[in-house]
């Protein structure tokens, strides 16, 4: 039977995620609600400062940033939490497929996930603070998505730990905070430049930083990820 | 399983010699830090925090933290308990270091820089390893299965590892992007002769109060999954 060949690393990891994405776009909670956490904490955040004497666009990114991971923070308990449930999991790892597969499958489902919260977050902060984006709108897609990518693969690895922990929804943003750190920092410093018209040039050093983050922890997440697995 | 027998590991009852030794030297620095050593011109007595908060840092920082991500990677290539059981008290007795670096250092800055805290790079990257290392106490406190919260800690600490350089570096450039109100920015005078032993002192001292609690910790650590050893074959 042909269908019994075990699918290649790459094409299992599709499929993961695959499955991933069906149960998410079937049911849409999680997705709706870190959305609308989102959006109003966008909101809220506005009246938590004087607008008067802060100018909204240097609130903008830290505003951006600090939601963004929260909410999706929401998105990757979800994502090995979904598994504990029948203990779906022993099915996941009873597939001949390599355990690195299942962590990037995963963490392809979150990536999704979360861009899919930027895309309405993102353009909900342009308009709430009144920003004059023109061109640097797809630049600043593109330190999005590479935050995404650093936190997306951080986020996956301690969401497999933390499920099988006691105390799981507290100790997740426990142990990614402090991951999050040089993300965020990047990802707000080099937005706010281009929020502020400055040049992309000028952001840079934090790109670097980003691009090097990605690099490292999706390489280092994606080896230590079957040590996270009960044999 | 074979576990070794509990004489094989715990040593005999009695004071901990070493941890002993370590407190008397300790006292000792204590003693030449402030009858045998000079008050430094500039700072006055506030320069006296030195001897213990640069000694302190040293040690969370290049021993504890070196040697909690060593055994957690050897951990993971090796799977031997022991390797864990170095990674948990080196984890836990460079947090008590690091407490100590934070306390410190403000004290020191208050009256050195006007401010009790700057976000300094070597400050900030200090702070964020002091939550790591707390995540790293609360997983290992979080996870009943032995073998399972081995596997977890090792992870975790071979991340936490990777991490400092990208806190460090992305602290740093904030920092130079961004420059500090610093009234007076220490540099790095060459210290008088006396200084400079006590300070050498301060570190032997700290090194080997470092050591002792290490194995104190160690200990307890083992006669833990002793007791947990003997508690399942009993059942």
């Amino acid at each position: 039977m042909p269908d019994a060949i075990a699918p290649g690393a790459l094409r299992a990891a599709w499929l993961v995620a695959k499955k991933d994405l069906a149960i998410e776009f079937r049911t849409r909670t999680a997705f709706l609600s870190a959305l609308v956490f989102a959006l109003l904490g966008v909101t809220i955040f506005y009246f938590a400062w004087d607008s008067t004497a802060v100018a909204a666009s240097d609130l903008a990114p830290g505003v951006l940033w600090v939601i963004f991971i929260f909410a999706a923070l929401l998105g990757l308990q979800r994502s090995f939490g979904a598994e504990l449930a029948d203990r779906a999991i022993d099915g996941l790892l009873g597939a001949p497929v390599a355990r690195e597969s299942i962590y990037l499958g995963k963490a392809l489902a979150n990536l999704v996930f979360v861009c899919g919260i930027l895309a309405v977050t993102l353009p909900a902060v342009v308009l709430f603070y009144n920003l004059p984006m023109g061109r640097g709108i797809v630049a600043l897609a593109g330190i999005a998505l590479l935050a995404a990518i650093g936190l997306v693969a951080i986020g996956t690895l301690f969401s497999a730990m933390a499920v099988n922990t006691r105390m799981a929804e507290l100790l997740l943003p426990m142990l990614s905070l402090p991951f999050f750190v040089p993300i965020v920092m990047s990802a707000a410093q080099s937005s706010a430049r281009l929020m502020a018209g400055r040049p992309i040039a000028e952001a840079w050093p934090w790109l670097r930083i980003l691009v090097a983050f990605d690099i490292v922890f999706v390489t280092a997440c994606t080896l230590a990820f079957p040590y996270t697995l009960d044999e | 399983m074979t576990t070794p027998s509990a004489a094989a590991i715990v040593p005999r009852r009695g004071p901990d010699v070493l941890l002993w030794i370590s407190l008397a030297a300790l006292a000792g620095v204590f003693v030449r830090v402030h009858a045998f050593t000079p008050v430094e011109a500039m700072q006055g007595p506030a320069q006296k925090i030195l001897y213990i908060h640069a000694t302190s840092a040293f040690v969370a920082l290049y021993l504890a933290f070196v040697l909690m991500a060593i055994a957690s990677l050897l951990y993971l290539w090796l799977k031997d308990e022991k390797l864990d059981r170095v990674a948990e008290s080196a984890a836990e007795v460079g947090l008590v270091f690091t407490t100590v670096v934070l306390l410190t250092g403000p004290l020191w800055g208050k009256t050195i820089w006007g401010a009790w805290w700057t976000w300094d790079a070597r400050l900030t990257s200090t702070l964020f390893l002091w939550f790591i290392i707390l995540a790293y106490s609360m997983l290992r406190g979080a996870v009943e299965d032995r073998a399972r919260r081995a596997r977890y800690s090792a992870v975790l600490g071979i991340l936490a590892a990777l991490l400092v350089p990208f806190i460090h570096l992305s602290v740093y450039l904030f920092r130079t992007l961004h420059p500090m109100p610093i009234l007076l920015k220490p540099s790095t005078p060459s210290m008088p002769p006396e200084m400079r032993t006590t300070f050498y002192l301060s570190f032997l001292a700290f090194t080997l109060l470092f050591v002792a609690l290490l194995r104190a910790r160690y200990r307890v650590a083992t006669l833990r999954d002793l007791i947990a050893d003997r508690d399942q074959e009993a059942a």
